[in-house]
């Protein structure tokens, strides 16, 4: 265990080693790890982002799928009271077409009826006359007892 | 016509020569170093083997750098990228400015990278390295029984206190950048027993203050590269005496068969437990690295 000279040529040859491992070895290697967590960070940022669409997605998709079939359900709701209430319109048409045949038929036939009371009347008053006529042809005058045919008419 | 001199040249080893063959180191004298401090040698197997870890150790590491992409790693990059990540979560911990780590950071990972690959130079076979540079050295004509050769650069001191020191050096650097040289000067005789309003007192103070950050800054450099040589040392020393109950082979004889078995099932152990600690006294020596200059970051 003698010191000499060696000494001071290890100081050198150390430096010399740890200049070039400082130049040519640390920082290109460094860099490399540093990229690589960098892009490692990246990756896995980019999995959580995905994993968080999808998510987003499936609710979307659950969301879109529960308010078509309430839409759905609206609309077959609305058609079905739209043709209850055509139905409900088309008998109310038909009892009011009903009716108002009904109503027109029993005037047409009260009209005919009084029509026919009015014919009878007078028929009946002319056959009355015209019994009468015959039985008092001489004495009656037509002219002269019309008014009273006329009450007698008049009171059948 | 043998001399004595050929005698020396032609016997095996002893044990004793073995080893203090395998621990002197190739400085251009062909013999051991003899006093303590010696800044006109040079270990040159020492330097050897650390430069061309650095760059074997610098182009595996460019190799990963160069390839690198945010894509799907391979499993090399898998591998580099697992290291960069540990010490820059270690780096993150210790060092909170983000413009110091720049520097800090790839610090770590080039002290850790390195002394793993010098120390791992241990689980080579113990003689391969210096049976060829025996040949090598041998074949240049010089004397091979002088051919020293030693393979693991952080067993020795030198390359792990300049190391050290290394990392006291950029501890002071940052101490000035972060402090300013007023500031940190201040703290030099401020802490860590504070100062007084009493202008005597705040002498005696700012002595005593000094003196401990100067034994605080000596414990921390020479615990930091004695650590790692004191590991490293035991554990190549230890792979020495398994060898050489191996080397004590003189035939079918008990006592050599049971040595063999002996080597097999400790140098085995050993092994085993030697990745270890290669693995971890690089990870402290590079924990230390970041908690020091961490340190140099705040104020006492």
């Amino acid at each position: 265990m003698n010191l000499n000279a060696t000494l001071i040529a290890q100081i050198v040859v150390f430096l010399i080693f740890v200049w070039f491992t400082m130049r040519f070895v640390w920082p290109p290697i460094v860099k490399a790890l540093d990229e690589r967590a960098g892009k490692i960070a990246d990756g896995l940022a980019a999995a959580d982002r995905a994993k968080a669409d999808l998510a987003h997605a499936g609710k979307k998709a659950a969301d879109e799928l529960r308010q078509a079939r309430e839409s759905a359900a609206e609309f077959r709701a609305g058609a079905e009271k739209q043709a209850s209430q055509l139905l409900e319109d088309a008998r109310a048409e038909a009892a009011r077409l009903v009716a108002a045949a009904r109503e027109a038929a029993e005037a047409e036939a009260g009209v005919a009826a009084q029509r026919a009371k009015e014919a009878l009347r007078e028929q009946v008053a002319m056959l009355a006359v015209a019994g009468a006529e015959r039985i008092l042809r001489k004495e009656i005058n037509q002219q002269t007892h019309a008014e009273l045919l006329s009450q007698l008419k008049a009171e059948l | 016509m043998a001399t004595g001199h050929e005698e020396v040249i032609n016997h095996a080893p002893t044990a004793g020569e073995y080893i203090a063959h395998h621990l002197t180191y190739f400085n251009g004298t062909g013999a051991k170093q003899t006093k303590l401090i010696d800044f006109g040698l040079l270990n040159y197997d020492t330097l050897l083997w650390a430069i061309v870890l650095a760059v074997l150790g610098g182009f595996i590491l460019w190799l990963a750098a160069r390839r690198a992409s945010a894509g799907v790693p391979g499993r090399f990059q898998g591998a580099v990228e697992i290291l960069v990540e540990m010490v820059a979560d270690q780096a993150k911990g210790l060092i909170h400015s983000a413009e110091s780590r720049k520097f800090v950071a790839p610090l770590g990972l080039t002290v850790f990278i390195w002394i793993f690959m010098m120390n791992a130079m241990d689980f080579l076979p113990l003689d391969l390295i210096p049976e060829i540079w025996k040949g090598l050295y041998g074949s240049m004509g010089h004397d091979p029984h002088h051919a020293y050769m030693r393979v693991v650069p952080t067993a020795d001191i030198n390359a792990t206190m300049g190391m050290s020191i290394a990392v006291l050096l950029i501890c002071f650097y940052y101490n000035v950048k972060i402090k300013g040289i007023g500031g940190w000067s201040h703290e030099l005789v401020s802490a860590p027993f504070g100062t007084s309003k009493n202008p005597i007192l705040a002498v005696v103070l700012g002595v005593v203050n000094f003196a401990m950050q100067i034994i605080e800054f000596s414990a921390k450099t020479i615990s930091h590269g004695m650590r790692l040589f004191g590991n490293m040392f035991a554990g190549e020393l230890i792979f020495m005496l398994i060898a050489l109950m191996g080397a004590a082979w003189t035939g079918a004889n008990l006592p050599s068969v049971l040595l063999f078995l002996g080597h097999v099932v400790a140098g085995f152990s050993w092994a085993v437990f030697h990745i270890l600690v290669v693995a971890l006294q690089a990870f402290i020596f590079m924990m230390l690295t970041l908690v020091y200059v961490g340190q140099a970051h705040e104020g006492h």
